[in-house]
């Protein structure tokens, strides 16, 4: 296919620092469930929930916070000039 | 309350809820052909992908609803029944680290899609690489990947079935009718109205799995104590069995933390390379639609999460999972735990939610590889010059033909044969993942070499899981008491093998991935140094990040996929 001209106004490639801030908090979540030996375990319990099923079902709502920031994060790099 | 013993006559209140739900979403489904219409349905870019017109919300609930499938409900918490953690609760992990990964490469993948009018992954393939045979292996992993998932839904809806009263022993006809007509009244809403039907539809699905998933959590909390089921859980699980060693895991451990993170990280990774997903992003209206949702889809994972210790509520309260006819399947634990404990009202409002939720991903996935025959098998290799409302009308055909495929593959085969392959298809899915994802950053990798990998991965997934035996025990019930049977052994057993060269089991998807990429990688490094062609790259580095195409870009990409405009002096 030949390239049509493409108008000024197309997006340009993220910051480097924004991509970088964004790249970390998207890293987190997928740290925190990837140490698999440190959250295999039975204690601390809570409200009878052994640590390892309390851990995951945590982080479906910690995750979302961390993926939510990146967003903000990118979404601000992109409205500056 | 039902007792051990099988049989008992149709639930009919279940039956009436179900029935009236079922309604509801069928005049939903052929309404949904004039919903946020545009001007005319016959092009693949309406039918097969709703105008790429939908919003946040709407993308919420037709990716929640096309990925947190009605087998999902079912096999998940049926895992979790009968071993635990490695095979059941690596979902919820898996269900987790997907949204952080899609983030980051979807939004260029809907870019160049959209910029170039790209309907399937394997479009993209072919616009990158210059490769028909390699953009042929996307496609055709694609729709065999997807086939035995839509029949797995139809597994959804039996258990559904069963549970209500239906099915068991009977002649074929009886027992199965049921199931032909909701399959036949799908297919002719998704032919209509195309990827609107089961974006209307996920509405109601979603709002019901929601609804019971608060009422059970909140029943389980007070009527058995979490406290309580996790012991239960803890005690069946670390029980040795006649055998030897427990065969279910309560809390991972040193054996098995690869197989339950590579389970984890393998699914997460291959998720958003089965066509279904992919449809549903490249129905999406603009990148930020993706990274919104992205963030708020996790919300079903917790919803996921407390469906799966749904598993071992049924362990705690001793459900019995003896289908109809008289064999133990865990996958009826849910329904069965539904029907149980809540008024029947209710438990037809439970069963519902599966039932419509096998009907949401049925219809997308049928949708998704419809899409791939059109664009990358009928155009590509036969019809070269389909405008856009031939294309339609192949796709809509081809998605009747798929889910009949699916409904005879159910039929007339074993249940275990379309977990089989459904476990196959997550190992060769992931193999796309090379081509695809390393694509949308990079052209270094070499076509031939990316189509040889693949290749590879394949075969050795493949030949692995079948590999992989164990005893073919079932339990019967005989005389109310449950007898198990062996009848010699079985193939595809389980999906994690020992890594090569090595004693530590890994899901097989991922050891076939590093197979994959070690030979892309070196294949490459050959090709390139005996300076093979490489072909012509139809995207260009800015098309990635592009978020609407300019009015005057779109015309010439339409104009050039519909190849229906002669190039003749006289036409302007």
């Amino acid at each position: 296919m030949s390239a049509p001209a493409v108008p000024s106004s197309q997006r340009k490639r993220l910051p480097t620092r924004a991509a970088v801030v964004a790249g970390l908090l998207l890293l987190i979540p997928v740290i925190a469930l990837g140490i698999v030996p440190v959250y295999s375990r039975e204690t601390p319990k809570l409200w009878g929930f052994p640590f390892f099923y309390w851990y995951a079902i945590l982080w479906t709502l910690l995750a979302p916070v961390f993926t939510y920031s990146a967003y903000l994060v990118i979404a601000r790099a992109r409205r500056q000039p | 309350m039902r007792g051990l013993a099988v049989g008992g006559g149709v639930h009919s209140t279940e039956l009436a809820v179900v029935l009236g739900f079922f309604a509801l979403v069928t005049i939903g489904g052929f309404v949904a052909a004039r919903w946020r219409r545009g001007q005319s349905m016959h092009s693949l870019d309406e039918w097969g992908l709703g105008g790429r017109s939908f919003g946040s919300v709407i993308t919420w609930f037709l990716l929640g609803g096309d990925l947190y499938t009605a087998y999902t409900f079912v096999a998940v918490p049926a895992a979790m029944y009968a071993t635990g953690a490695v095979t059941g609760w690596f979902a919820v992990p898996y269900t987790i680290v997907a949204y952080p990964i899609i983030f980051i490469f979807m939004p260029r993948m809907w870019s160049v899609c959209h910029k170039h009018g790209y309907v399937t992954p394997a479009d993209f393939v072919r616009g990158r690489y210059d490769s028909r045979g390699l953009a042929l292996a996307v496609a055709i992993t694609g729709i065999i990947a997807t086939m035995p998932y839509i029949a797995l839904q139809l597994v959804g809806i039996q258990a559904v079935l069963d549970t209500m009263g239906i099915g068991g022993t009977g002649s074929w006809f009886a027992r199965d009718l049921p199931l032909i007509v909701a399959f036949a009244v799908l297919a002719a809403y998704t032919y209509t109205s195309g990827l609107r039907a089961p974006a209307l539809i996920a509405f109601v699905k979603d709002t019901l799995v929601y609804i019971v998933i608060v009422v059970a959590i909140i029943y389980v909390g007070v009527k058995f104590g979490y406290g309580e089921i996790f012991t239960a859980a803890k005690t069946k699980m670390t029980k040795p069995t006649p055998a030897g060693p427990p065969t279910g895991v309560f809390i991972t451990s040193k054996a098995n933390y690869w197989a339950f993170g590579t389970l984890a990280f393998g699914s997460a990774l291959a998720l958003f390379m089965y066509p279904h997903a992919m449809t549903g992003v490249l129905a999406a209206r603009g990148r930020n639609v993706i990274r919104r949702n992205a963030a708020f889809l996790p919300a079903y994972s917790l919803m996921l999460a407390f469906l799966a210790l749904l598993g071992f509520a049924a362990i705690y309260n001793k459900t019995p999972v003896f289908g109809r006819d008289g064999y133990a399947n865990a996958q009826l634990a849910v329904p069965h735990l539904f029907d149980q404990v809540f008024p029947s009202w209710f438990a037809g409002v439970a069963l519902a939610a599966i039932a419509v939720g096998a009907l949401v991903p049925a219809a997308i996935m049928s949708i998704a590889a419809a899409n791939l025959f059109t664009r990358n098998i009928y155009r590509e290799f036969f019809a070269p010059n389909a405008a856009p409302k031939q294309e339609a009308t192949v796709s809509k055909v081809v998605s009747l033909v798929v889910k009949f495929g699916a409904l005879i593959f159910v039929l007339s085969l074993d249940r275990q044969n379309a977990i089989n392959f459904q476990l196959l298809g997550g190992v060769w899915i992931l193999q796309t993942l090379v081509a695809i994802v390393a694509g949308l950053y990079t052209r270094w990798l070499h076509r031939w070499a990316l189509l040889l990998g693949w290749a590879t991965a394949m075969i050795y997934g493949t030949v692995t899981a079948y590999r992989q035996t164990v005893p073919n025990v079932k339990v019967k019930l005989v005389n109310g008491t449950p007898t198990p049977q062996v009848h010699g052994t079985r193939h595809f057993g389980t999906s994690v093998a020992d890594f090569p060269f090595t004693h530590t089991k890994v899901y097989i998807a991922i050891s076939a991935l590093v197979i994959n990429l070690v030979v892309v990688v070196v294949v490459t490094l050959i090709l390139r140094a005996l300076r093979t062609p490489a072909g012509v790259d139809a995207t260009s580095p800015e098309d990635y990040y592009a978020d609407a195409p300019s009015d005057a870009v779109l015309s010439t990409v339409e104009r050039e996929m519909s190849g229906a405009e002669p190039h003749s002096p006289g036409a302007t």
